[in-house]
């Protein structure tokens, strides 16, 4: 982003000066750099995280974008890359991993299974899609999406963070600073304490 | 190599009289051994016929007989066809067979497996707890009478998709509106969880140290895992530590477990071949390959020639770049941090330019079918693989190969680390590089030819010492190896054409068992296939190497620093998929 860009529109300034000086938002200045530096966790799941691997390799390369730097602690990221098919059994991880990234996070659900099950939503151990836990930014379809199809995605995550106003992100509101999404237990299949009243009348219905 | 006595020639009968008969239903083979002298007949089979290598374990549920069994896949590491031998036994709670585990040590993960799905236990197994699904989870989801949540049919294709086509949300006719179901009564408000973690920290050997004054030290649990970066996927490990060493080392498994197996005995047999692609996601063509064999042996259709070539070209190929991607991750894992493996990955591309130019996919190719292949070479693609196989890519190895093998790093910690010996890598059932690189030179293309591999000029790849650095240098072996059958294969490639039968959505599979296997990248890839006439299959099996090779790593860590436990991960190379299924 070079000076004429970072500009914004209603400014006069004088001739001499073009090119020097730029008047431009706080907004602009705060995403432009939020944007530029996205570091995704370092978090592969299953296919898809191949994928993932080869869009951050040499043909590819998501440096380009500033994304570079995978860290594998979630403390040091701002984007949960969830690659891959979500088990029961691996979900009370992936929301404690979201619990622990610091805000600003984003989510973004890499192929069929992270999205919806994709082909293995019928199975005993499979969640159909991560959103049933954690929030959803940016969806990639494909099965796997190949690094073009995650490329797009990484895309729509900057064009989402270039959107968002300081005033009104939840991280500078009073209260706590994040959200925390109460971790899944594992018991005689899988349960969501959100949903425990609805697992008791489901229960009920089910005993009818 | 002499040509060993065929093993199915050997009469089991004759020698135990009375307690073990032929399997004489149709389409069946093997013996059927009484439960009571399993443990006599396999170290017979072991000490008296030589078949010193354990392939496979798995249970088969036969509800509307009411029996469960055991099928145990045994065969000569000097080659040979295998031999099957199994136990039955009658299907009520508790249903229960002595375990192999101290005659074939490489039968402990496989056992706790099918204790998990079909709720066998094994009487003398030294640690059956469920291993991948959770303590606690109720039922044994394999066997034919436990529903998932999202049941619909026995098989596919669905009434509701087709024809009616009136499909709705799964998660609509669910009462929970999720993929959950609990046992009748269940009341999540008073349930009391249990301590996951106990019974596998139990499993880990304990030691206690006290110096002269009597002061004792703890013993230290380091769990890695399951988002660790070293451990290629969702994998984790509990190790006992004493200091730095390792004592006692646990491989905790499941956290990629799609139901692979149940999704397949629902699936039409063409259904199942896409599936495979996510096995061992590296190496998709293999995994078509061998599940390809496993249904033409029930169907008895051969693939055309041309067919014939095209599989072992594409094969190779899939050998090739999923080894580089194992050089990569190994020097990861020693340290190198990702730079070989932009050297690996950039040749890896190229191969995946060739089967999308094929399959229409990079890595999900779908590209076999049962007596044939999808689609023939399309035009150009002939010369891209020629220009990579004969020019580049001989060259770029050795590049790699001189790049990384000299240097002082890789081999301080890669020479003499992490041990496999022979008689061990044989024990615990290794297959693949694994195996050859501790000195056994069994190779499922040579041991037991499949499609056409008895016609090309290759060497089974072998390394003495079954250390890191052998286990690093038998992926470069191997891949010239590779290479030089990918030439040949080009230079005898025919014309005609690529499939014996018309392409169906609905094959007919006669009622029969079939075990194929093939040399996949990892090991021995098997697919153990039972049909009964039906459009979807009874039992679908996989014989993973990844997993099974799971069973040296335990054996192979200890004694070593916890440092090394990484790289001797790395030099398994493992891929979650198929550990996990």
């Amino acid at each position: 982003m070079d000076v004429k860009d970072l500009n914004s529109p209603g400014y006069e300034i004088p001739p001499e000066m073009q090119g020097l000086v730029a008047i431009t938002t706080l907004d602009k200045v705060y995403n432009w750099g939020r944007s530029a530096s996205v570091w995704p966790l370092m978090f592969g799941l299953a296919c898809c995280a191949i994928e993932m691997i080869c869009a951050a390799a040499s043909r590819y390369d998501t440096a380009r974008f500033g994304m570079e730097i995978m860290r594998p602690s979630p403390r040091q990221s701002d984007l949960m890359i969830v690659s891959g098919t979500v088990t029961k059994k691996m979900i009370p991880i992936i929301v404690r991993l979201y619990n622990q990234m610091p805000e600003p996070k984003y989510v973004l659900a890499m192929g069929a299974c992270a999205s919806g099950g994709g082909p293995f939503k019928e199975g005993y151990n499979v969640v159909s899609g991560v959103d049933k836990f954690i929030p959803v930014d940016v969806y990639v379809p494909g099965c796997p999406p190949t690094p073009q199809a995650l490329l797009n995605g990484l895309m729509k995550v900057q064009e989402k963070i270039k959107g968002e106003h300081w005033k009104n992100s939840r991280w500078y509101q009073k209260g706590p600073d994040t959200v925390e999404i109460p971790v899944p237990l594992l018991g005689p299949d899988l349960i969501d304490p959100r949903k425990i009243g609805l697992a008791q009348t489901g229960a009920k219905g089910q005993e009818a | 190599m002499a040509t060993p006595a065929p093993v199915a020639a050997l009469n089991l009968s004759a020698r135990f009289p009375g307690s073990v008969t032929a399997d004489a239903r149709p389409g069946y083979s093997g013996w059927i051994v009484e439960k009571g002298k399993l443990l006599e007949v396999t170290q017979a089979l072991r000490d008296e016929f030589g078949c010193d290598y354990l392939s496979s374990v798995t249970g088969v549920d036969y509800l509307p007989e009411g029996k469960m069994e055991v099928v145990y896949q045994v065969y000569k590491t000097t080659g040979g066809p295998g031999l099957l031998v199994k136990v039955q036994v009658p299907r009520a709670d508790p249903v229960e067979v002595p375990s192999v585990v101290s005659i074939y040590p490489g039968a402990e993960l496989q056992e706790r497996e099918i204790w998990d799905l079909f709720g066998i236990q094994f009487s003398g197994h030294p640690d059956l707890r469920r291993i991948l699904m959770w303590e606690g989870f109720a039922g044994h989801p394999m066997r034919k009478d436990w529903k998932e949540a999202y049941y619909e049919e026995d098989g596919k294709p669905f009434k509701t998709r087709w024809p009616e086509g009136k499909h709705a949300l799964a998660e609509s006719k669910n009462p929970f509106g999720d993929n959950i179901s609990y046992p009748a009564g269940f009341d999540p408000e008073k349930w009391i969880p249990e301590d996951a973690e106990k019974a596998l920290y139990g499993a880990l050997a304990r030691y206690e140290v006290r110096d002269e004054a009597g002061l004792g030290t703890d013993h230290v649990i380091v769990n890695m895992g399951p988002q660790h970066p070293s451990t290629h996927g969702v994998f984790r490990i509990a190790v006992m530590l004493d200091g730095e060493t390792v004592v006692s080392l646990k491989p905790v498994m499941g956290y990629l477990h799609r139901n692979h197996e149940k999704i397949g005995e629902r699936n039409t047999f063409l259904m199942n071949m896409p599936y495979t692609d996510r096995l061992d996601y590296l190496s998709s063509m293999s995994n078509n390959f061998g599940y390809a064999l496993a249904v033409e042996k029930l169907m008895n259709v051969r693939p055309p020639e041309r067919a014939e070539y095209l599989r072992v070209m594409m094969a190779e190929m899939t050998r090739i770049s999923n080894h580089l991607m194992a050089i990569g991750a190994l020097t990861n894992d020693l340290g190198a941090y990702f730079t070989p493996m932009l050297y690996a990955l950039e040749e890896r591309e190229l191969i995946l330019d060739i089967f999308e130019a094929v399959s229409g996919a990079r890595m999900m190719c779908n590209y076999f079918r049962f007596g044939g292949v999808a689609r023939d070479l399309p035009e150009g693609t002939l010369q891209k693989i020629k220009d990579l196989f004969f020019e580049r890519l001989p060259r770029r190895i050795d590049e790699i190969d001189r790049f990384l093998t000299e240097n002082e790093i890789i081999r301080a910690r890669g020479i003499g680390q992490g041990v496999l010996t022979a008689e061990d890598a044989i024990k615990y059932s290794a297959a693949g590089p694994l195996l050859r690189a501790s000195g056994i030179p069994y190779d499922v293309r040579r041991a037991e030819p499949y499609s056409i591999y008895d016609r090309f000029d290759f060497e089974v790849c072998v390394r003495q010492n079954g250390d890191i650095y052998d286990r690093l240098m038998i992926r470069f072996d191997e891949i010239r190896q590779s290479l030089r059958i990918i030439q040949q294969a080009v230079k005898q490639l025919p014309e005609g054409p690529v499939a014996a039968v018309k392409p169906a959505y609905q094959v007919r599979v006669p009622a029969g068992e079939a075990y194929g296997r093939v040399e996949g990248p990892k090991g021995e890839l098997g697919f153990y296939v039972i049909s009964n006439g039906k459009p979807s299959p009874w039992r679908y099996h996989v014989r993973a190497p990844s997993f099974i090779n799971l069973t040296a790593f335990g054996p192979m860590c200890t004694g070593q620093k916890i440092a090394d436990v990484v790289a001797v991960l790395g030099s398994i190379d493992i891929v979650l998929g198929e550990v996990d299924r």
